[in-house]
Order: structure tokens, then sequence, then C-alpha cells
């Protein structure tokens, strides 16, 4: 078998491409050529900076196999980053690492695969995929605390039995201990926690810089429509959000709605922050076809599932629950398997 | 593997190392010294000088060592730009290297005007349109020999002669780095005052090149230090380096007409079979006024990073435009130039061939590009 790993420099593809080349597959490293800066200069923060694919080269050298950087800069500002934009523009608050993988690593390459004569596509994400003779299913990574099952809930079938990964086998310390085992230079690399192509700044200044159109100033109101004041532009702006709103009240305020209609940004107090459910939009079960019922609903990278269920493109909590951000993923789980997952189009107060 | 990438670099002619080994180690004399170790290595380094001036139709004073190809054209542009003479312009072409392109962006930067030119779909450039964008601040026109991706050729002697007959004051530079192993290179026929080399494309060491300065150019130094290569280039020399390049110069000149005859039959086998396996290949090399080893052809419907990958995994090494540090390609600004949209310089693919190849192996890579190209469409 021929397997792609794509490798962004850091540890666990480091070692998802040594796992698959010890199990005796031809293995093939690629490292993504995500972005650019307006003067065509690598990033040097986040993921995927000159740096990251030096390091994968050199992995892929101490590992003995081809390895290659592939232009992916066009499909990337098409398919993350103009979206990144649009949709703080329009008051969501996207994730960019889910769209990229989603978008660009799980669609645009995995398209590629028989074009490199691969059978399959592995990554380093800590989440774990079996096939039981009829379908593939998706679990949470061993690792619970790094699991990254959550980016990875709108795979279908199709992506699931052509992607392999094998760290989700691993902890993490695991992972770090057989990358030191095996020498590789990338096993006490810390990890990138920031968005590439915004780097260390805030995203605000990135959206500021290279989209000043988002920043359509408008008014603060409360819940019931009274003026408190004005802001810049509604792509400052996150549900759930506390500080540096630009109002001082008495008691804290929250962001609890974002209008892009009217550029309006509503504040609350936390108790207005509870909803309902949401509306869901590219809902994907991992089984396939359509689904519904009750389920575990994940709808932040790192918070814990609460009870609810689907109904078509609804889903609705047992309890209210707060900071609900529209363009944000919802992962629906049973136990630790992945049942699937859909974008949060809007809130149901 | 099947190596179709000599214009990217060429192996060493034979005994080109052995040659230099001795300068590595044993002969290991800083030349600008004054005792007998320098003057061992300083003689070798006199030596080569004399034989690379002599292969080129130069004076041994008009002669710079430099570290190549990249560093002779930032010294020819910023070091006539930045001379004596009040002249501060730069004239260039869309389809050079970008050793020369970059450097005309940095002069930019500093305020300085440079004057890019366009080239037809062929990729060459009109000389009446070249010589009508020299005006009383160009200080130089500078315009490749050989173009790296293509091949083409550009007639350097009669657009230097038309430059210099507009404004005799301007300089004339010309990259001939692609050039020196198929091309006859004589700097007084071509008429230029400056010209750039490298030495590992035509079978020396990496890392050494010339620029030829005619004698009374000035030159404002890019590297200033202990005024080596009379002041124009400051650094230690790597003498075996040098004695390299003086010895593959020589190879290369004496086979250079066994070389066109040689490699264009292995060149033109290779784009037959190629034409005859592939429905709808396209050649972006011009079918005249071109170089033996270069062939850029365009395979419609198929993405080159795709090919080149593929190519690598079943041992063909060839390349596609340039190559940026991170090792992506980008789309060859020399196609673009050529007309050539963004998607069609990206099914764009440069095969370069040189002394080594054979016909049996180009004959081979054909047949696997073939089969590559169908199993990709």
């Amino acid at each position: 078998m021929r397997a792609l790993v794509a490798m962004s420099g850091g540890v666990d593809s480091s070692v998802a491409a040594a796992l698959m080349r010890d199990a005796g597959h031809e293995v093939v490293g690629v490292t993504l050529k995500m972005w650019a800066g307006p003067n065509g200069e690598a990033p040097t923060a986040g993921c995927c900076t000159v740096s990251d694919a030096e390091d994968a080269r050199r992995v892929a050298g101490q590992l003995d196999i081809p390895y290659y950087v592939l232009d992916y800069t066009t499909e990337f500002r098409d398919g993350v980053v103009d979206r990144f934009i649009r949709d703080y523009a329009s008051g969501r608050t996207p994730n960019p690492c889910i769209e990229c993988n989603r978008t660009v690593k799980f669609d645009r390459l995995l398209h590629r695969l028989d074009d490199f004569d691969s059978d399959v596509m592995v990554t380093g994400h800590h989440a774990r995929s079996r096939f039981d003779g009829r379908q593939w299913s998706l679990r949470r990574g061993a690792d619970q605390a790094k699991d990254q099952s959550y980016v990875l809930s709108m795979l279908t079938q199709r992506e699931l039995s052509r992607a392999r990964f094998p760290v989700g086998e691993l902890t993490k310390t695991e992972v770090r201990s057989m990358a030191s085992a095996m020498g590789l230079r990338t096993a006490r690399k810390p990890e990138s926690m920031d968005i590439c192509f915004v780097g260390r700044r805030d995203y605000r200044t990135f959206l500021a810089r290279t989209a000043p159109e988002a920043f359509v100033a408008g008014p603060l109101v409360d819940t019931e429509g009274h003026e408190l004041g004005a802001h810049d532009g509604i792509a400052g702006f996150t549900v759930g959000q506390r500080r540096g709103l630009g109002v001082a009240v008495g008691e804290p305020r929250f962001v609890v709605r974002i209008e892009p209609a009217t550029s309006t940004v509503v504040l609350g107090r936390r108790q207005d922050l509870g909803v309902v459910g949401v509306e869901l939009s590219q809902v994907v079960w991992t089984a396939g076809g359509g689904g519904s019922g009750e389920v575990m609903a994940q709808y932040r990278a790192h918070s814990e599932p609460v009870p609810a269920v689907v109904e078509g493109d609804r889903l609705l909590f047992a309890d209210l629950q707060e900071a609900v951000a529209p363009g944000q993923t919802v992962a629906f789980y049973d136990g630790d398997r992945v049942l699937g997952g859909a974008l949060i189009a809007r809130t149901l107060a | 593997m099947i190596y179709l990438d000599h214009a990217a670099t060429t192996p060493m002619r034979p005994g080109v190392w052995d040659a230099m080994k001795p300068y590595t180690d044993i002969e290991f004399g800083n030349s600008s010294g004054i005792h007998r170790v320098s003057r061992r290595a300083k003689n070798a380094l006199e030596e080569a000088r004399e034989s690379i001036a002599a292969a080129i139709g130069a004076g041994t004073l008009e002669i710079v060592f430099t570290s190549g190809g990249t560093e002779s054209d930032n010294l020819a542009l910023k070091g006539a730009v930045f001379n004596e003479s009040p002249r501060r312009g730069t004239v260039t072409v869309a389809t050079e290297h970008e050793a020369v392109l970059d450097t005309g962006d940095f002069l930019r930067r500093m305020g300085l005007p440079v004057t890019v030119v366009g080239v037809d779909d062929e990729g060459r450039v009109d000389r009446e349109q070249l010589v009508a964008a020299v005006d009383h601040e160009t200080s130089i026109v500078s315009v490749m020999l050989l173009n790296n991706e293509t091949g083409v050729v550009q007639d350097v002697a009669s657009i230097a002669d038309a430059v210099k007959t507009r404004d005799s004051q301007v300089l004339v530079h010309t990259d001939a780095v692609q050039a020196f192993s198929s091309e006859p290179i004589d700097v007084s026929t071509l008429g230029v005052d400056l010209m750039s080399l490298a030495a590992h494309k035509f079978g020396g060491p990496k890392g050494v090149g010339i620029l030829y300065v005619r004698e009374g150019t000035a030159l404002e130094p890019v590297q200033h230090g202990g005024g080596q290569e009379l002041g124009r280039r400051s650094g230690t020399h790597d003498v075996g380096r040098v004695v390299g390049m003086a010895m593959a110069m020589e190879m290369a000149r004496g086979d250079r007409d066994e070389f066109r005859y040689r490699v264009s039959q292995i060149r033109d086998d290779f784009h037959k079979r190629l034409t005859a396996g592939i429905e709808g290949l396209i050649v972006n090399t011009p079918e005249t006024r071109r170089s033996p080893h270069h062939l850029n052809v365009r395979f419609p419907g198929v993405f080159n990073e795709t090919l080149l990958v593929r190519m690598d995994l079943a041992g063909i090494a060839a390349s596609a435009g340039s190559a940026c540090q991170s090792g992506a390609s980008e789309v060859s600004h020399v196609l673009e130039a050529m007309g050539l949209t963004p998607g069609q310089a990206r099914e764009s693919v440069r095969f370069s061939f040189g002394w080594p190849s054979t016909i049996e192996e180009a004959e081979e890579a054909a047949d696997i590009v073939i089969d590559l190209v169908g199993q990709l469409r």
C-alpha cells in the first residue's frame, strides 16, 4: 500500500509517517503550502511555517521517504481565509482549522490520491477509525486530553475509507517517546496554537488589515433594544464575549447575539446567553444517510459534550447552553464514537 | 534515476574533482598572502584566470571571480547602477532569471528607475522595443543569452550593438549562465560589457562563477572588504573551485560542437517520442534559435506538480518553473511573459539534457512520461 502522509512538521504527523513506514507501507510525505502573506512570505507563527516545512522535510529525510511540498495556497485562500473573513463579516465565529481539514486536506488533497498513485492519506490527528467489514466508524483518540475527533466529525464514509490516523491509538506521551526513540527532530517540539494566517496577532488585527470592509460600524444594544453605544464592526465580536465591549454598565455584560443585517451587537446578562438549541447546516452523519435522535453534542473544540436531540436540521439541548457561536462546528457523539457533525447556522433562544 | 534536469545543475566533468582536490587540503593557502604556501595558491588561481579569460576571449584583468551566477548578476546590476556615473536606471526583460528580476525589484524599492520589457510568444525580446526603453538615465541593459526555462536564445550581439549605437554610455550585461555548454561565447563578438557565468552549469563545481567586466567599466562592489579581484569583489578565494571551473570550461569549450550535435539529437528523439505518444502535446520551446538541450512542453489537462511528483516516484528528475525555498513549484514567470495563462503554465514541464545524457535513458524516460500522462488524464 502506498500512503500519502500529510506532514505538518509537528511530532504527531512525524510519528504517523514513521508508523506507516514501519508497518511496511510505501510512504510519501507531503507538506501543503497553505499560506503566503501579501508579499509571498511564508508564515512564521502557527502551523505550516517555513520552519515547519523544514522540520517535515528533515524528518522525511531521517525516515528516508520521498517528500514534496505541494502548493495549496489558492485552495486555502478560497476555501479557508476568504470564508474566515466572510464569516466574521456576517457575525459568525469560524473555525478555520476545521475548514482547512474539511476543504483542503480531506477534500482537495484526498481527491488527488489516485493522481499520486496512493491508496490512503495519513494525518497525525488524535482520533481512531475502524472498519467493521461493512462500515467505517470514528472514535475519540486514545489520549482523551488530545482528542481531535471533533475536527474530523464532518468526515463521511468515503473520506474515512481513504484516511488513516495511526497516532490516534497512542497517547501524546507515547507519541513523543516514540519520536525520541527514533531520534526525530520534532520529538520535543511544542504544539502550535495559533491560526497560521493570523499568527500571534489578534485575529481582529488581521481582519482590520486584510478585510477592512468586514468592519461596518453599528450600534450596541441591550436585549430590549435600547442603544448602549456604538462599535467599529461586528467582525470584532463573538457570542459569549465579555471583554472589550466598549460599554461600562454595573454588572458583567456579554455578547448574546450578532445581527448582521443591521450590524447590531446585542449585549445582555449572563442568563441571556442561554440557548435552547441551534439550527444546523451541512449536517453529516458518519454512517451516511440522514439521522436524528439523542446525541451528546460538543459545540466547541475543548468543551464537555452535553445531551441533546437532533431533529432534522435542528439540535435541541437538554439544558440551556451558554456561548454557542454560529459558525462553529458541533460534533455528535455516542460515548466516544462520533455520530456526525454540522455547522451551527444560528442559535435558538 | 534518469536525470533530465541538467539546466538546474549538471554533474562535474570527469577529472574536475581530482584537479580541485589538492586545493581543499594540501594546497590550502590563502592566495592573498606573501609566503610560499600562498604563492602556490595564487599561482594556481592566476593560471586558472588566464585559461578562463582565453576561453571567452577576454583579458585576465577582466575576469572577476564570484560565488556563481546569482552573485554575478547582482554585482553587474548593482555595481553598474551605484557606480560613479550619475545614471541610475536599469532596463531588462520579463523572462530574465530571478537573480536579475529580483535585483531589479530591489533597485526599484530604492527609488531607482527600472524598466522591464516584455517578450513575444516565442519568448524573444524585440530589439527596437528594448532600445526604445533606454533613456538618458539608463545605466545598464541586461538581457539573458539563453533562457533557463525554455532555451530560447536572444540575439545579444545585435541588441548590444543597437543599445551602444543609441547611447554608448549605457552598459550591456548578459546572463550567459545557461549558455556556455552550447553557445560560442566570445565577449568581443557579443559586444557586452558584463557577462555572468556559473561553473556548475557546464560541469564545474557549484559555488563559483565569474563576472566578465570589460576593461574600463566602472563598477561599485557589492561585497566590500579585503580588496581582492582589484577591489571589485572582496573575499578569500576558493582556489579549488576556481581551478575546477577552469578545467570544466576547457572541456566544455573543447566539445561544444559535439555537445550541440549529440545532445540535440537526444532531445529531439525524446521530443519525437513524446509527441507520438501524447495527444495534444504542446511545445513551449521555439523551433529556431534555441538551445540544443532544453525542452519545455505543456501537457494539457495534467497538473505539472502532480506529474513531477509521479515522475520522481518513477525515477525521473525534471522541473517546472522556479522552485521557491519550500520546494513548492510556482507559476513560471517566463511562460506567463510568453502569454501562457497561469493554468497553462501549470501544465508545463522543463526537461533538460546534459553531457552525460544518453539516447537510451531519454527513450526510457519518454515511455514512462507517456504512461504517467495517460494515467493522469
